[in-house]
């Protein structure tokens, strides 16, 4: 349980952020600018909050009240940083066990576990210098992981990384997100991860945190477009996979109250996955639709449309306990004379839901779902 | 007579040379990687006073150097007198006076190279090893300190040859007594002065150049050795 509440000057950026999450994985989502690495590190301990608190599990880190401020080493805060910072002097397994040889921690977690976990059997007795940028950083969180940490913060792992080096890296993510069993602080500007990753969702813009709670709610919500990005807004959706068709590679997945057809899948049947669905990738009908190429076609009843000056209309549908977030044209919204409460067909393209966002459904996502 | 066949003289002062640098280097050097690290790393008032202070043997003559030091560290001056009285260690015209100066002079040229060598190492990968859970003198101890080496090695050497070759400061300091304070220079200086002393110093200055020459390879084959264990040299 992280508990923060504090403020800060640093440069050119005045930051004001509050936040708790209850565990699990935590995003710290914002643009470039907005603070996010000023945050993580005002929590790990390398910069000086001028006021506030920051608690961890009911420990108090910092208190700028009665003057406490635990220095860097003391916090058990596992810090992965953007540009890895392996030590180049010694080999990937010193690297490794440097928190128990350096840092006299002496880890709960078994060495070989971990090894295995990131896939990082190969590399221990390579120097950090002929390793990959993904290799790095698998190195870098194994090296976190195994100081035995009350909290890992992820400092966007993945920034300097290329799309295939990130495809790498993030089956790896996934299970350590699952398997961990320690609170991660993940600090991204991507929402793909965030939506992947996470089960809670920070937002930081300009130094401010506007809004935080459960990850589908906060990307249900079309308030905070400016933050989250108008452009990659969409909705979180929950669902098990029942069928796979390997005919025409088709993956079935149940989103409680409608069937969706996927292309191609990396699950099973019975896997429980997380999908992400593009606001710009929904259309909307008053009537269902006939011979269309669009295989998936539902009911939802609209919940809310926002009220916005500009061309756009932001639309949340209800499907069963689950909300599909939609952008039309606000002309589109008068033709079909939408109105809240109105049944709906959702018409979502299958290539639309790009295969490399899901991810299995995190052990305690479940109950943040909305 | 054999040209290679060293005179006692000529052996003394070559072992008293060697004596009186290693005990400059092995004082000196440990203080100069302190001083390197504190200009290189923080920001304190007196930042530049400290830094024009170690340098000041470099751009002073020598003679002045010495001269001082006799003010202060001679038998009759306020550190030196106070040295003798408390703990009975005496700079005036013996060994020890010689490696003071030595150290003195060659301070300078080992705080630069070090100074530079701390300055190139990421203190990022310091934060990351406090994160660890280090203390600051274990992530110096075993980040900065190892990733500054080749840097440290090179200062040492530098210093090393200064405080052989140490002459001016030396001289003035604790004069030219034969088996305590005449060195190498000292005895090449003393042959030069000699009307037969030509062949003798010629074989000095053989032997300087020998032993000069041995520690840049030696150094030059350690440094190699070091940045291969460290990976690429430069952090």
């Amino acid at each position: 349980m992280l508990d923060v509440d504090i403020t800060g000057n640093v440069g050119q950026l005045d930051l004001q952020a509050r936040f708790t999450s209850d565990g699990g994985v935590t995003s710290l989502f914002g643009q470039s600018g907005s603070g996010k690495t000023t945050l993580t590190n005002m929590i790990a301990g390398l910069i000086r909050p001028s006021s506030g608190y920051i608690r961890l599990n009911g420990a108090t880190l910092f208190d700028a009240a009665s003057s406490v401020n635990l220095p860097v080493q003391a916090r058990r805060i596992g810090h992965v940083f953007q540009d890895a910072r392996l030590f180049p002097h010694l080999s990937v397994k010193a690297n490794l066990t440097y928190a128990r040889w350096a840092g006299r921690r002496q880890g709960t977690r078994d060495f070989s576990e971990v090894v295995d976990l990131l896939g990082l059997n190969a590399l221990l007795d390579r120097k950090p210098e002929t390793l990959s940028g993904g290799e790095k950083q698998r190195v870098a969180i194994g090296r976190a992981l195994l100081s035995d940490p009350n909290l890992l913060i992820m400092d966007e792992p993945l920034a300097n990384l290329d799309q295939a080096r990130r495809n790498d890296i993030l089956p790896y993510l996934d299970r350590l997100c699952v398997e961990a069993g320690i609170p991660i602080l993940y600090v991204s500007h991507s929402i793909e991860e965030v939506a992947r990753l996470s089960n809670t969702l920070v937002i930081l813009s300009d130094g401010r945190t506007p809004a935080f709670g459960p990850v589908a709610e906060m990307l249900a919500r079309t308030d905070l477009g400016r933050a989250t990005g108008r452009h990659e807004a969409g909705a979180l959706i929950e669902g098990r996979v029942t069928q796979v068709d390997d005919v025409w590679g088709l993956t079935f997945v149940d989103i409680d109250g409608a069937v969706l057809q996927i292309p191609n899948m990396d699950a099973r049947a019975g896997h429980h996955v997380r999908l992400r669905i593009r606001a710009r990738d929904v259309s909307l009908a008053s009537i269902p639709p006939e011979g269309l190429s669009i295989r998936n076609a539902f009911e939802a009843k609209i919940k809310s449309i926002s009220e916005e000056s500009g061309p756009y209309a932001e639309i949340l549908c209800s499907v069963g306990e689950q909300v599909v977030r939609a952008r039309i044209t606000r002309a589109s919204v008068a033709d079909l004379d939408l109105f809240t409460g109105k049944t709906v067909t959702v018409l979502i393209k299958s290539v639309a839901i790009d295969r490399r966002q899901r991810s299995p459904v995190l052990p305690n996502a479940v109950e943040h779902s909305v | 007579m054999d040209f290679f066949d060293l005179q006692p003289a000529e052996w003394q002062a070559l072992l008293l040379t060697l004596r009186v640098a290693a005990a400059a280097l092995a004082v000196a050097l440990p203080l100069a990687v302190l001083t390197a690290f504190l200009l290189a790393r923080y920001r304190f008032p007196g930042h530049g006073i400290v830094n024009a202070l170690v340098h000041l043997p470099l751009v002073l003559p020598p003679v002045v150097t010495g001269y001082v030091l006799l003010l202060t560290f001679g038998r009759k001056g306020p550190v030196g007198a106070f040295l003798d009285d408390v703990f009975g260690i005496s700079f005036a015209f013996n060994w020890t006076g010689a490696a003071l100066a030595a150290g003195v002079m060659s301070f300078p040229l080992m705080v630069r190279p070090i100074r530079l060598s701390f300055e190139a190492v990421n203190p990022k990968l310091e934060e990351a090893a406090k994160s660890l859970g280090a203390h600051r003198i274990v992530a110096f101890l075993t980040v900065t300190l190892p990733l500054a080496l080749p840097g440290i090695l090179g200062g040492a050497i530098l210093g090393f040859a200064k405080a052989m070759g140490e002459f001016g400061a030396t001289i003035t300091f604790v004069s030219n007594i034969p088996g305590e304070t005449r060195t190498l220079a000292l005895a090449l200086y003393t042959a030069t002065q000699t009307p037969s002393g030509d062949l003798a110093a010629f074989r000095l200055t053989l032997i300087a150049a020998f032993v000069a020459f041995a520690a840049l390879i030696a150094s030059e084959m350690l440094a190699r050795r070091l940045r291969a264990r460290l990976g690429g040299g430069n952090a």
